[in-house]
């Protein structure tokens, strides 16, 4: 105990120590002090006079951006390949046995690398832009696409539409089997489009205006996220899957359940008392992957906070300090939200 | 006689090298309930499970109400509406309430509203005596409610014909009497049924004919009566001496 105490000590004066020999400050003030760099891609505003503290909540919201999408991609398509590893069709499941074989034995990096340098940095440019329906075009600037524009009193709408989504999908979970009604969700959808618009990218000159731009940088980040967690994703459902025991399933087909509802209603609510603390592991192996965003470029927290303020200001243990607390308190929240509905869900009639 | 409802002609079923059934032929009429029994592996229950196209069959032929459980999924899956199964180790799917297990096939196979399912739910739940259990989940009972629960829950789907596969032999020895009563309450109500059990005083007292079967061959087919007083086979002498 005392070893530790002077140790711990001698490390924190040595530390100090240097950094005032070497003119290093300390404390948190370069938070507001001026970035002086721009950012390419930020879901808030931010100029090269926004503060520091203001490009760390750039990096951050981008991190959750990426990690959100993916996250959602993933589970998707994680879903659709574990399930499809049981497919009477022998073609699918043997597909989905080379993807999962494929994606989860390449370096996540490697992925990141081909799908930014190889696929989406060699796309057409904006003029001869690959183009599905006329509404979204993809190109080597990125992946235009609709985007929603909100007038006066749209906004609060747009909140309740979202809070009664959220409910109805809260009840869905709820109740089992009940067939759910969305028809209050589609009338209050209507009402947002009478207060919003639908702004549709146009190629004009050199490139297209309006609608919304993902980066490509962005675009592959999420790629190679998605489809790389989706592989061990689906490994995870299938061992879910495999866990219920033959007994249920014989009793959904004595009770002439169709394949697809013995499924939905049957196999996956038991299998995900498996597949649920599984998941998390890999949302949080995904959030964390996401800082390999740096290695293209796309400004992320550890790119932007870890990587460039870093550069500017030099203050690493304030930064590294920052950006490790961060992480840990992203992970911790993603790994609470996935206990709290294991307990309420993927738990249920488990505990009496 | 009308047209018999289950027609077994010919089944032979191997798993693997081991022959479970050897040329069965059986017919099952309208109303009729049937006890099947035999040692252990003797292939009683392979052939309940062959019945609503739980196993296939390498050769012969099952029909069920004239439907041939040979010709692909849709036709087992209408034999399956018509016959309700309870297995030895209930099979209640244990994520989902009693009322919800009761429902679920009703709404999703019969297409019933839930409110019908529901009404249907707690008029099956009165019947085999636990309409107070409706909301709790499977686990929270015990395994003769469970087992109750089970038989509820195959007949929401107001089935023809029910299978019974060992119904009382998961069971604690004080819970077998419920069961057993509500099958044969079932019994009385003119159901046809099949019924795999050792419960001879069951059989005794519901059967209208006992099938014995060894090494995956009728051996015997006789009233309770003709069975249990005068055996024809020896190998059904040597089995009721043992269990009795």
């Amino acid at each position: 105990m005392v070893i530790v105490v002077v140790l711990v000590s001698w490390v924190i004066g040595n530390t100090f120590d240097n950094l005032s020999t070497r003119g290093i400050a300390s404390g948190f003030s370069f938070l507001q002090s001026t970035a002086g760099f721009g950012i390419s891609t930020s879901l808030i505003e931010f100029s090269e006079a926004s503060s520091i503290g203001r490009a760390f909540w750039v990096g951050l919201l981008n991190t959750l951006l990426v990690s959100a999408i993916s996250v959602a991609l993933a589970t998707i398509l994680g879903f659709a390949f574990g399930v499809a590893r049981f497919s009477g069709n022998w073609l699918l499941a043997r597909l989905a046995a080379v993807y999962v074989e494929t994606l989860r034995n390449i370096p996540l990096l490697l992925q990141i690398f081909f799908w930014y340098f190889a696929v989406l940095r060699s796309l057409p440019s904006p003029r001869q832009s690959f183009d599905l329906m006329g509404l979204f075009f993809l190109n080597n600037r990125g992946f235009y696409v609709p985007a929603l524009e909100i007038f006066d009193g749209g906004g609060w709408l747009l909140s309740v539409l979202i809070a009664l989504l959220i409910t109805a999908f809260w009840q869905r979970q709820q109740k089992l089997i009940s067939r759910s009604c969305s028809g209050m969700a589609v009338l209050l959808l209507v009402l947002v489009f009478a207060n919003a618009g639908i702004s549709v990218p146009v190629l004009r000159s050199f490139n297209f205006i309006g609608g919304a731009v993902l980066s490509p940088e962005l675009v592959a980040l999420v790629i190679a996220l998605s489809t790389y967690t989706a592989a061990f994703i689906a490994e995870i459902v299938r061992a879910g899957i495999q866990s219920v025991p033959r007994g249920q399933i014989e009793a959904a087909n004595a009770l002439s359940l169709s394949n697809k509802d013995r499924m939905r209603f049957v196999v996956i609510p038991q299998a995900l008392r498996v597949i649920v603390p599984l998941l998390t592991n890999q949302y949080l192996n995904l959030t964390k992957n996401s800082s390999l965003a740096a290695a293209i470029a796309f400004p992320d927290l550890v790119s932007v906070f870890a990587g460039t303020v870093l550069n500017i200001t030099g203050q690493a243990i304030e930064i590294i300090g920052i950006t490790m607390a961060v992480y840990l308190t992203i992970s911790l929240a993603i790994a609470m939200a996935m206990n709290a509905f294991n307990r309420t869900t993927a738990m249920r009639g488990l505990s009496p | 006689m009308s047209d018999p409802v289950i027609k077994v002609e010919q089944v032979h079923k191997w798993f693997g090298t081991h022959q479970a059934l050897d040329g069965v032929d059986l017919s099952v009429n309208t109303g009729e309930r049937i006890v099947v029994c035999g040692p252990s592996g003797s292939g009683k229950s392979t052939l309940v499970r062959c019945m609503n196209g739980l196993e296939t069959v390498e050769s012969g032929r099952i029909t069920v109400n004239q439907i041939d459980l040979a010709g692909g999924t849709t036709a087992v899956e209408q034999v399956r509406k018509s016959v309700g199964m309870v297995f030895q180790q209930f099979n209640l799917f244990p994520h989902l309430t009693v009322e919800e297990n009761l429902c679920l096939a009703p709404v999703r196979g019969l297409g019933l509203s839930e409110i019908e399912a529901k009404e249907r739910a707690e008029k099956y739940l009165k019947r085999v005596h636990i309409p107070e259990q409706a909301t709790k989940f499977p686990l929270q009972l015990s395994g003769g409610q469970q087992q109750r629960v089970a038989i509820a829950r195959a007949l929401c789907m107001e089935p023809k014909i029910m299978l019974f596969d060992e119904p009382t032999s998961a069971l604690d020895p004080e819970m077998i009497k419920e069961v057993l009563d509500v099958i044969a309450e079932l019994a009385a109500d003119g159901m046809t049924m099949v019924c795999v059990t050792h419960e001879m005083g069951l059989a005794r007292a519901m059967a209208d004919r006992i099938v014995f079967l060894d090494e995956g061959q009728i051996v015997e087919e006789a009233s309770p009566l003709e069975f249990f007083d005068s055996p024809k086979s020896d190998r059904t002498k040597q089995f009721l001496s043992r269990i009795l």
